[in-house]
Formats: structure tokens, sequence, C-alpha cells
């Protein structure tokens, strides 16, 4: 009977370098053999791998917990799925059942929800570039439209003579809410009157009705108070607006940015202490609320998170392709699956299993991607133990983002899929073959080859 | 075979001292297995030979895994040039 193997391996000690948790990563290695009840292996074997795989019982989980904290605490919300984090039709489909708007950045992400069946009235629009064409239809279509800068004022007056309707629209705001990076580049800036001055704008050009504010502070903010500010920033200017001008606010409509448990590069505590509660941001938007706005006021508390709902929903499969020793003793794995499809890569160190029991001790290593690009890094330090070629590496959470960033480039794009409350898996987007990236391109006569 | 690996000091638990540098290091049992080979002089077939003989494992993952240990060795300076 011969004994078990487990690959050699040499580890240089080095004294003076305890970690702090007591915890060693020589040994310490976390194994995922299913995603929901369903076999890694089963999925790779009928869908392939790479493979981007969602979770809908987590969706749906993670959308009621950041509804209830919200709605449990504040009369008058609404969620509106922000498309950029994730536009695919299933996905946005699963959210618009919870009860979630659409909220849309461009004409392309305003014609997906229109396709998949969201009604005009149900969609939020932002962003800095509105064709004139979709600002045309999304007026028609009854969206909310929040503006952001002047000559967007000035294209809506147009479209309102256009139509002859007196479109009901939003303004961004931008202010300083003692975070940074202040973002500044959208919307009406609040402290140097900007934004007071684009009030003025709409009431003296008398063909629009201002019924709304927008705001959104940043992205993967981890200070819930931050959010105290924007709101209360937002009320005064709400009053101060429908106190001289006579529009009333009817929504307020404080953006996204929630964190998701996912883990900074640079943050050196894991994310399940680095990242607030749902519960402490819903607390400190909504006590801020009710402690700023008048008696009996309750304007409508829009809410575009993202990220905090579909991250955590998110796996992606991927497969030890080969292992190599760089020159300075490094391990290092080539995976099938590089920052091409993982954007979020790029800031991003993700939580990694391995679906099955590796024996040995772990070592330092570094996943590279498939890509044969300098920059195609997955994760530029963890340890594992020695994996054997074709081990399955599942990283997580990588449900916002990548499903919407992702470039094919290099590579085809895979397939991705959803596993269902009752543990049906369906295929949500096939993978790519040649045919989706020539479609588009025309080889002039003269080029032909002949060979 | 270099000097340097009969110099260096192994024991059972697989707790290796380089008196020379004064750098220690630590294997696991395959790697104390492998490196025992070393010290001894066998070859690189031989190596993989008593690998694939001892433990549960094929010739060309063996062979692999070896070639890969040496290289740290290598690297760690506790094998000079071609050893194996």
């Amino acid at each position: 009977m011969k004994e078990a193997y487990e690959k050699p391996v040499i580890l240089k000690l080095k004294t003076g370098m305890m970690n702090k948790f007591g915890s060693s990563p020589a040994y310490i290695r976390k194994v995922r053999k299913e995603i929901d009840g369903i076999p890694v292996e089963k999925l790779v074997e009928k869908f392939g791998s790479p493979l981007f795989v969602f979770s809908e019982k987590k969706l749906r989980q993670k959308f009621r917990e950041v509804k209830n904290a919200f709605t449990l605490r504040y009369p008058n919300v609404e969620f509106s799925w922000s498309y950029k984090t994730n536009y695919l039709d299933a996905i946005c489909a699963v959210l618009h059942q919870e009860g979630e708007t659409a909220e849309v950045v461009s004409e392309f992400e305003y014609e997906k929800a229109r396709r998949l069946g969201v009604p005009g009235n149900q969609i939020i629009y932002n962003g800095p570039y509105k064709p004139y064409d979709s600002l045309v239809t999304a007026v028609k279509e009854g969206a909310r439209i929040n503006i952001d800068h002047f000559e967007e004022i000035a294209d809506l007056e147009k479209v309102a003579d256009e139509l002859g309707v007196k479109p009901r629209v939003g303004i961004r705001l931008n202010m300083d809410t003692g975070i940074h990076p202040q973002w500044s580049r959208f919307g009406f800036n609040l402290e140097s009157g900007q934004a007071l001055d684009a009030v003025k704008r709409i009431a003296s050009g008398g063909k629009l009705e201002l019924v709304g504010l927008h705001c959104h502070i940043g992205t993967f903010i981890l200070d819930p108070h931050a959010y105290e500010v924007e709101v209360k920033k937002m009320v005064d200017f709400a009053y101060t607006v429908e106190d001289q001008f006579g529009f009333k606010i009817e929504y307020l409509d404080i953006g996204g940015g929630f964190p998701s448990k996912n883990r900074l590069k640079g943050i050196y505590l894991p994310p399940e202490v680095a990242v607030p509660s749902v519960d402490e941001f819903a607390e400190r938007v909504c006590s801020a609320l009710l402690s700023s706005l008048r008696p009996g006021d309750y304007p409508k508390l829009i809410l575009e998170s993202g990220r905090a709902i579909v991250d955590e929903a998110g796996y992606l499969i991927t497969t030890v392709h080969a292992a190599k020793r760089l020159p300075s003793g490094l391990k290092a794995y080539v995976l099938d699956a590089g920052v091409n499809i993982l954007f979020t890569a790029f800031w991003y160190k993700f939580n990694i299993e391995i679906d099955r029991e590796v024996y040995g001790t772990s070592e330092p290593c570094v996943l590279y991607g498939p890509l044969c690009m300098n920059i195609d890094v997955v994760d530029d330090l963890t340890y594992l133990p020695p994996l054997p070629r074709g081990t399955r590496l599942i990283l997580s959470p990588v449900g916002a983002y990548n499903v919407t960033q992702w470039m094919q480039f290099i590579r085809y794009r895979p397939a991705v899929v959803l596993i269902g409350e009752n543990g049906e898996v369906d295929l949500i987007r096939e993978a790519e073959d040649l045919t989706d990236i020539v479609r588009r391109e025309k080889l002039p006569e003269r080029l032909k080859l002949e060979w | 075979m270099g000097n340097k690996l009969s110099r260096i000091a192994l024991n059972d638990e697989g707790f290796i001292f380089d008196p020379e540098t004064g750098n220690s290091y630590t294997v696991n049992r395959t790697g104390l297995f492998i490196l025992r080979l070393l010290k001894e002089g066998k070859s690189e077939k031989e190596i993989v030979k008593s690998l694939t003989e001892t433990f549960n494992v094929d010739e060309r993952e063996a062979e692999r895994d070896l070639i890969d240990f040496v290289e740290q060795l290598r690297l760690y300076g506790l094998l000079e040039g071609k050893n194996v």
C-alpha cells in the first residue's frame, strides 16, 4: 500500500513575522465543492470553464436585506436597480420581480430595460451624456430624468416645446460630504451656488417642473456618516427650492455606492470587519431624513444600490492550467480566467476557494490570467497549497461590474448561469464564439485573401 | 553533487538549518524524502522512481514536482549549479 502523496514544499522560516491574528496562512485553505448545492464539477462539465455562476437565492436574500433595512425605518422608499452594475436580463428580471425599478445611464441601458418590459415611468434616466433622441423618448414614456448640466436643461426645454408637455425632472447635485475623492464631475455643485443657479434657470425657463433631487457621492463608501451629511444637505436644499421657487420636491434620490463584502486592495482588515452593515447605512440615512424633514413631509427616498446587492451573488469558476516557478522563487499559476473577464481584479482581492481537498503546506503564489499581457494578474499574492493542474478555483464576490465591464479581448467571454431557488441551473448568457465577434466586421472586396 | 547539500542539517521533522547563511527552512514529508535522496547523491531518475514506488503518484506528476522542488532549492541557495 503506497502512502498518500503531497507535493514537495520548502518554506523559509522567518522570525519576527508572527501573524497578529494568530492564524498561519500556511495551513488555511477554503474548500468549496458546490454552489447552492450544485457540484462545481458538474457545472463545469456542462457549461465549461471559466464560468460565471449567480445564485438567485443569494441575490433575492441580499435585496430583501437591503430593502428591509430601509423600509423599516422610512415609510416611502423606492429601490432602483443600477443597470451598469449588472444588466444581464435574468439578473435584472429577478430584481424587477422583487420590486426594483430601473436606473439607467445611457440610451443603450434604457432600451435594454424597455425591451425587458420595464415601463418608461419605472425608469430613472441618469448620466452626463443623454443623446437628444433618447431624451425625447424618455420624456414621451414618462421616465424620470435627472439633469446633469445646463446644456441638458436647454435640451429638455426643446423636447418640451417639441412634444408640447411640461416634463417633470430632477437635477443631480454634487457636494462635499467629507469623503475623498469628492465626486464633482456629475451634476451641479451645491456649495458653490451652481445648483441654485440651475434651479433659477429651470424656473425662469418655465418649461420644466422640478420635482426631484439626485446625488451620488461616490463608490464603495465605507463611512456611513457621509450619507448622513448627503441627506441633510439634500433636504436643506429641497426646502430652499420649495420656499424660493414654489417647486415641490417629490423625491430625494441619494444614489448608491454602498460597499459589498469584498476586500479592497490596501485595506488590511477583512471585509467582515471593515465594511459596515447595511443596517448601519440605513440607520444613518433614515434618521438624518426624519430629523431634518418638516412634519408630515415624506418625499420618496430613492436608492440606486447595485454592488451591495449583486456582488456577493456572483462566483467565477476558473481552472488551473499550469504552474510555474518565478525567478523570485514565487510560485505562479496560469488560470483560464483573467482581467479580461474580471475587471474588478484591479481593485479587489477576491475570496479564493478550492474545489477539492489539496494536501500540503500553502505557499505564497501569484495567480495569472490566460492573456499574453503583463497586466493580466488576478491576485498578486495569495497563499495556496500546491495545486495540481485542473484544480478549479472559485473566486467571489464577482457579481458586480464584471459581466458589464468585461472585455472581448484575446479570448471569448464565457457562459453565465443562474442557479434558481429550487436548484434549477439556467444558462443566462451563452459562451461567445467567433460569430459574435465578426458579425459587425466588413472586409473590403479588394482585401479578400486568396490563399 | 555539490558540497552545499552535504553541509546542511536536516532533522526528521523536516527542519533544515543552513550553517553557512544561518537561514532555516521547513519541508513537508515529500520534501524531506527528496532531500534525503539528493544528499545521498541519487539522480533525478532514481528519485522519481523512489517517489512513485513509495507514494501514490504517477511518474509525470512526480517528475514535474521534482523539477519544481529542485528549482526552489536552487533559489534558496541550497543547491549549487546543476546537482541533478
